[in-house]
């Protein structure tokens, strides 16, 4: 009977098909099937991704201004990157003291609240939606807002510190306290990260905490042999999404250094303020944005892309195999 | 076929790279629209695409305009776009045909704009109907073309000046706006007040560059400052003007302190808004456009004021009644399909006394043709008037067209911001790096 099903209805009647040709049969009507399945997704990621890709990547290699045809220069744009351009080098370490200081900040103030909501025996509901509420402020407005409440004249933060005798700084129009003060600003909309995190902390075995609890664990040790390998990929992704969009930093930077400028107006000449005070929030982003749209320097600017996707790709890949958290268990 | 090694696979890549690479250099340039034609037409029919950058009441001003146009040429529809910044014109553009006449906000865009043809050369059109190109100043023709090609023409002027509150500096026991740097900055300093812990209450002339219209575009006719050179690279390092100017602004945060100034700059309000410094008189004297008219006839009517031309440097007092200039500019596009439409357009936007006066009269900048300006139709406030002299001033001057767009001008802010923080300790040298980071631009820009 199976034979008989497994049989195409067709010249082939009556003689014997190989095995592997039927297996074969299947095995292609199954990956046609995937591929039918995965073709929006392909196509999506064909569009969105792989030509944008490979168009940055040519680009790179020309004088392109949007306008004219591109005009292959080779290396040109490259050799001005990393020896010629005077801001791109500020712009890279701004984005990296992002990377490496809003980003552990962030996650570590996120699970430490995600750690005390846990904990929470009354109202943890209330709790839980006032700490995430912030997350769901339009970054635009959150910034504004944030730059009003520390204004050093006429915010209320400095007025408070004054009360207490505390001088408080310039905070967003001091290039030393600009970068600080949009930590602090991360800090309070790190509701996103907290609720996972949260997620992830409620789903740690209890039983593992008893047993390690009976055999002399502290606090301190259950969190490190119990806790961090039980949460371990839900603080990859953390990381993950963190650098990535620490690398990406451009809203939140340039909306601060307009508002704080006394300029806070969109379209006209926004290119301007990024930076303010003193490029201390020119980021890595902006500066592209800069080249490619201020001054039409699209090949350049792709450049700039290129090597962002780089270092990005390389960071990501060295966190990748640090933590081997997204590979199945015992093929790590 | 089967291409399982790495070796193939790197082969698929790379032809596939290729094929894309090819593609994209076909693909990425602007379609060319159609020709003007040899002679004016006798009838314009159709429809064309208009794109600009204003909104809201201002839009409403250019929306009455249009509609005269409309009225005046019933054959011809006019598809407005307004709210379109530099940004999306430029991407619009090099898509192809969806834009006829570009309506951009900035001079700056206009060396590019012509090098690279995205706003075509109307040096033909101009010609072919007897366009009378002397009708606006030396300085507005220079701010629409760039190497000889004419690829835009002038919709009104931005032009700056000195606000004064005539109040504050009453009480101040002066009786006239200075007309020198060193005047301003005795005055200015003679007007600031301070609060009991020392701090800036409310300051005379706030000198920090970048705060609201502080900038060394409006700064550089004051000393006659030149940017370019005219290859088109820079000059700021052999032109004496910027030492003097930035020498005298260091020396004014100097003596107010550059931390004080900071601290009082960082609590003013936003430029536009109602909280405008100047407008509640927290700074007795400002730089600014002829269009804070407009704002303080909206926001402020109370204030009791008066305009002049910013002071100059001292060792040129005859440099007195000039001021920076510039303005929004329009152009047809390389891909528009309805070229002669829209030339009809651009013609009557910039040369018609009418449209011109009313656009003014509404958007309150500067008209910028001769007849416009002496239209009794014009509403000129003596405030505005001022304006209007300065824009006529010999002395009066723009930034020049260049293929870096704004690029130069922020390149030397960089600098200027970082002298008068006092992170600079040679100023020569730097301005020397300025000119270099400058020239290094232009080079990847349009070098060999």
């Amino acid at each position: 009977m199976s034979r008989t099903l497994a049989q195409p209805a067709s010249s082939t009647v009556g003689r014997p098909v190989p095995a592997g040709r039927r297996t074969s049969a299947a095995h292609r009507r199954r990956t046609l099937t995937v591929f039918a399945l995965l073709s929006p997704a392909l196509l999506g990621l064909a569009i969105f991704f792989v030509y944008p890709l490979i168009a940055s990547v040519y680009y790179s290699f020309t004088r392109y201004d949007l306008v004219s045809p591109p005009d292959w220069i080779g290396l040109r744009n490259y050799e001005y990157l990393f020896t010629q351009d005077p801001k791109v080098w500020i712009a890279t370490l701004n984005t990296l003291w992002f990377v490496v200081f809003l980003v552990p900040i962030k996650i570590f103030f996120a699970l430490g609240i995600a750690g005390l909501l846990v904990r929470a025996k009354r109202a943890s509901g209330v709790w839980r939606t006032v700490f995430y509420l912030p997350a769901l402020v339009p970054p635009v407005a959150s910034v504004v807002a944030f730059v009003f409440l520390f204004n050093p004249a006429t915010g209320p933060v400095n007025q408070i510190l004054g009360v207490f005798g505390i001088q408080g700084p310039l905070w967003f129009n001091d290039p030393a306290w600009s970068k600080p003060s949009l930590v602090l600003l991360g800090i309070w909309v790190m509701g996103d990260i907290m609720i996972i995190f949260l997620a992830a902390l409620l789903d740690v075995p209890r039983e593992q905490y008893e047993a390690a609890s009976l055999d002399g664990a502290n606090g301190l040790q259950q969190l490190r042999y119990v806790t961090f390998p039980s949460i371990t990929p839900v603080l990859m992704f953390a990381v993950i999404t963190g650098v990535i969009a620490a690398l990406q930093y451009f809203t939140e930077a340039a909306v601060a250094s307009g508002v704080a400028n006394g300029k806070a107006v969109v379209g006209e000449g926004t290119g301007a303020n990024l930076g303010y005070p003193g490029n201390s929030l020119l980021t890595y982003t902006q500066w592209l944005y800069v080249r490619g749209f201020n001054t039409y320097q699209l090949g350049y600017a792709s450049a700039l892309a290129v090597l962002l996707f780089v270092v990005a790709s390389i960071f990501l890949i060295a966190l990748l195999r640090r933590f081997k958290a997204f590979t199945p268990e015992g093929t790590a | 076929m089967k291409l399982h090694s790495i070796p193939g696979r790197i082969a698929v890549i790379a032809a596939l790279s290729g094929a894309a690479a090819l593609t994209l250099a076909g693909c990425s340039t602007a379609s060319t629209g159609s020709e003007f034609e040899a002679s004016a037409p006798s009838t314009l029919s159709g429809t064309v695409s208009f794109w600009h950058f204003f909104s809201d009441r201002e839009a409403e001003v250019i929306q009455s305009v249009v509609d005269d146009f409309e009225a005046a040429n019933p054959g011809v529809t006019v598809e407005v776009h307004e709210g379109q910044d530099d940004e999306k014109l430029r991407k619009a553009i090099a898509t192809g045909d969806k834009v006829d006449l570009g309506l951009s906000y900035s001079t700056d865009v206009v060396g590019n704009f012509c090098s690279t043809g995205a706003f075509r050369d109307l040096g033909a059109v101009i010609k072919r109907d007897s366009v009378d190109l002397s009708q606006f100043s030396d300085t507005v023709r220079s701010y629409t073309e760039f190497n000889g090609v004419r690829c835009s023409m002038p919709v009104l002027a931005d032009v700056y000046g000195l606000y004064y509150n005539k109040d504050l500096l009453a009480a101040g026991g002066f009786t006239a706006p200075p007309k020198t740097l060193s005047e301003l900055q005795d005055m200015a300093m003679k007007l600031t007040t301070f609060n009991a812990d020392g701090s800036i209450k409310t300051l005379g002339f706030n000198p920090m560059m970048g705060w609201y219209e502080n900038s060394a575009a409006h700064l550089g006719p004051l000393g006659a400052a030149e940017w370019l050179n005219a290859d088109g690279t820079s000059a700021i390092s052999g032109s004496p003007g910027w030492t003097e100017l930035m020498e005298w602004q260091k020396g004014f945060i100097d003596e107010l302190g550059y931390d004080k100034v900071n601290a009082f700059t960082a609590g003013l309000g936003q430029e536009f808004s109602a909280d405008n410094a100047f407008q509640v008189g927290s700074v007795a004297m400002n730089l600014d456009g002829e269009y804070r008219t407009a704002f303080i006839a909206d926001q402020a009517p109370q204030l009791n004021y008066g305009t002049a031309p910013m002071p100059v440097i001292d060792s040129d007092a005859s440099l007195y009644g000039g001021g920076y200039v510039t303005g929004n500019i329009a152009g047809i596009s390389k891909g528009s399909q309805h070229p002669e439409l829209a030339w009809a357009l651009l013609k009557y936007l910039t040369t018609d006394t009418d449209a011109i006066v009313k656009l003014s009269n509404g958007l309150k900048n500067a008209p910028t043709t001769t007849d416009a300006l002496a239209s009794p139709a014009l509403e000129v406030s003596p405030q505005f008037k001022t304006f209007l002299d300065i824009m006529q001033n010999p002395n009066s001057a723009t930034t020049p067209p260049s293929p870096l767009g704004a690029g130069y001008q922020q390149t030397f802010e960089d600098f200027w911001h970082s002298y008068q923080s006092g992170a600079v300790s040679d100023l020569p040298a730097g301005l020397a790096d300025v000119d270099k980071q400058i020239n290094d631009q232009l080079n990847l820009v349009s070098g060999p």
